[in-house]
């Protein structure tokens, strides 16, 4: 068993981050969130509404992740960010795209191949990505380890305005208690797959 | 059965015979000069020529036997050659289940249907003696087709689970974040035909146009018929591969416990719960769709 007995509520606008030792089992927690891993018992409400009798697709819609590694698809930036509303059949218009680009940070970056960009700016990609598809929840899988310490504080302030922003609510999954303490409302701790606390950020990272 | 072995040893089989003894001093005499170089192959070297020797005199005396079968006994054979090709490729996915009823079902459909074809145009005459060497060329074809494809995509699988996962997060059907990956398989499976097909006559003249001239057929329609042969090699590689592919793509989506490799991102793949996302569990429609898409 990976994750065991663990039971939290997110409000929107609010962003919990996910702490712990490695092998805790917080990506796995974190997987289990949009279903791209299946829960053997319990279950996932999204707004009162167990995810499993949301269709898969419009759940991770409604559910975005971003991964420790951007995982851009090969071609252009716009193509990447136009992919989420594509597979609905809906089309971005290019002022969207530019639209969603300039909020991440990255104006005019349309055009560009997504073989030359940098980490930061492929991270910064890949929420634009996920933005595009409007989604209520954002899952976030340590998206700043592979990054340089300009780059992390640059996407940290980017990740947290847009949560309040778009009334997003924000899980951060994360091995550095000083970003736990520097983006999220609440913290909570897991161990070997079971919570072992959860509550205020400064609460849970000065008693542990 | 007896006479009809005796009938097929003539003065040729002792000519042969006494050639392959010519064969097997000259090679004795590189071993011979192996040695002297302290390079020690003679045990190797003779297990290795006795071994082939034996083998060769034993399946021209199945083949004596052969020409004079019955076409149910024809087909009985080529079926039991997809039975040994499903085995040989589905080594290529140790540790899928179904890995060989899979491997079975591509080259039955490749070599099945390009055989078919080949004997309603009579490119191919119901004749045993013809039905299963040209049967086993394709069958053998469509071996290394369905070997490639399958290792191919599950490498490219395994290398790309990042992607797919990326595709699925954003709301993509399971089918679309694997689609690259299996047209990459398919494509990587049919290079060496087309290759094989672009340099025919150039690079190389196959077996059987020689066969065809040494037994006093025209040149040109021996040209023709090879062509035909290699042709329905591809045809019989592309179905393979696609089948292969189409059913493997099917089990790496379908959520259930399929592989039991140790390589955890491909199992990870093969067990995330993407069953729910397919909206047509119907393998022919997902077939002749993904030609479409290819």
């Amino acid at each position: 068993m990976l994750v065991e007995d663990i039971s939290i509520a997110v409000a929107a606008g609010e962003i919990l981050a996910v702490v712990g030792p490695s092998g805790a089992g917080k990506s796995s927690f974190l997987r289990l969130l949009n279903r791209l891993d299946e829960p053997t018992a319990g279950t996932v409400l999204l707004e009162g509404q167990d995810y499993r009798s949301i269709a898969p697709r419009e759940l991770r819609r409604r559910i975005g992740m971003v991964m420790q590694t951007a995982y851009l698809f090969p071609g252009g930036v716009a193509a990447n960010i136009a992919f989420g509303p594509k597979q609905r059949g809906q089309t971005l218009t290019a002022a969207q795209i530019a639209s969603l680009l300039e909020r991440v940070g990255l104006p005019g970056f349309e055009s560009r191949d997504v073989g030359n960009l940098s980490g930061g700016e492929a991270q910064r990609v890949a929420l634009a990505r996920t933005l595009a598809n409007l989604p209520e929840v954002l899952l976030l899988d340590e998206p700043t380890s592979a990054l340089d310490e300009a780059s992390v504080h640059g996407i940290e302030e980017l990740v947290s305005g847009i949560v309040q922003e778009r009334q997003m609510a924000g899980v951060i999954v994360t091995h550095d208690r000083a970003q736990a303490a520097r983006m999220a409302h609440r913290t909570m701790l897991i161990e070997t797959g079971r919570l072992v606390a959860i509550g205020p950020t400064n609460e849970v990272l000065h008693d542990r | 059965m007896i006479a009809e072995l005796q009938s097929s040893i003539g003065h040729d089989v002792f000519m042969g015979l006494a050639q392959a003894a010519g064969a097997i001093a000259l090679c004795a005499a590189v071993v011979a000069l192996c040695r002297w170089q302290a390079v020690r192959v003679e045990r190797e070297a003779a297990v290795s020529m006795a071994r082939g020797l034996v083998q060769m005199v034993f399946v021209g005396m199945v083949l004596a036997l052969l020409l004079h079968g019955s076409l149910l006994i024809g087909s009985l054979i080529l079926l039991m050659m997809t039975a040994a090709a499903a085995f040989t490729a589905a080594r290529r996915l140790k540790g899928m289940e179904g890995a060989h009823l899979l491997c079975f079902w591509a080259i039955a459909a490749g070599g099945g249907t390009v055989i078919a074809a080949m004997l309603a145009t009579r490119s191919l005459r119901p004749d045993i003696s013809m039905l299963v060497p040209v049967g086993s060329m394709i069958i053998a074809n469509a071996m290394n087709a369905c070997a490639q494809a399958v290792e191919r995509l599950r490498a490219e699988i395994a290398a790309h689970v990042g992607q797919i996962e990326a595709g699925l997060a954003l709301g993509a059907e399971p089918d679309v974040t694997v689609q690259p990956y299996l047209r990459s398989a398919v494509y990587a499976s049919l290079l060496p035909r087309l290759d094989m097909l672009k340099s025919l006559g150039l690079v190389w003249i196959p077996g059987v146009m020689a066969g065809m001239m040494v037994s006093g057929a025209s040149p040109v329609y021996a040209g023709i018929y090879q062509f035909i042969i290699v042709a329905m090699i591809l045809a019989a590689s592309g179905i393979t591969a696609l089948v292969a592919t189409v059913l493997m793509r099917a089990r790496v989506l379908s959520g259930g416990p399929v592989d039991a490799s140790p390589e955890r991102r491909w199992r990870r793949a093969l067990s995330s719960p993407y069953k729910a996302d397919l909206p047509s569990r119907l393998l022919f429609v997902r077939f002749l769709r993904t030609i479409a898409i290819l």
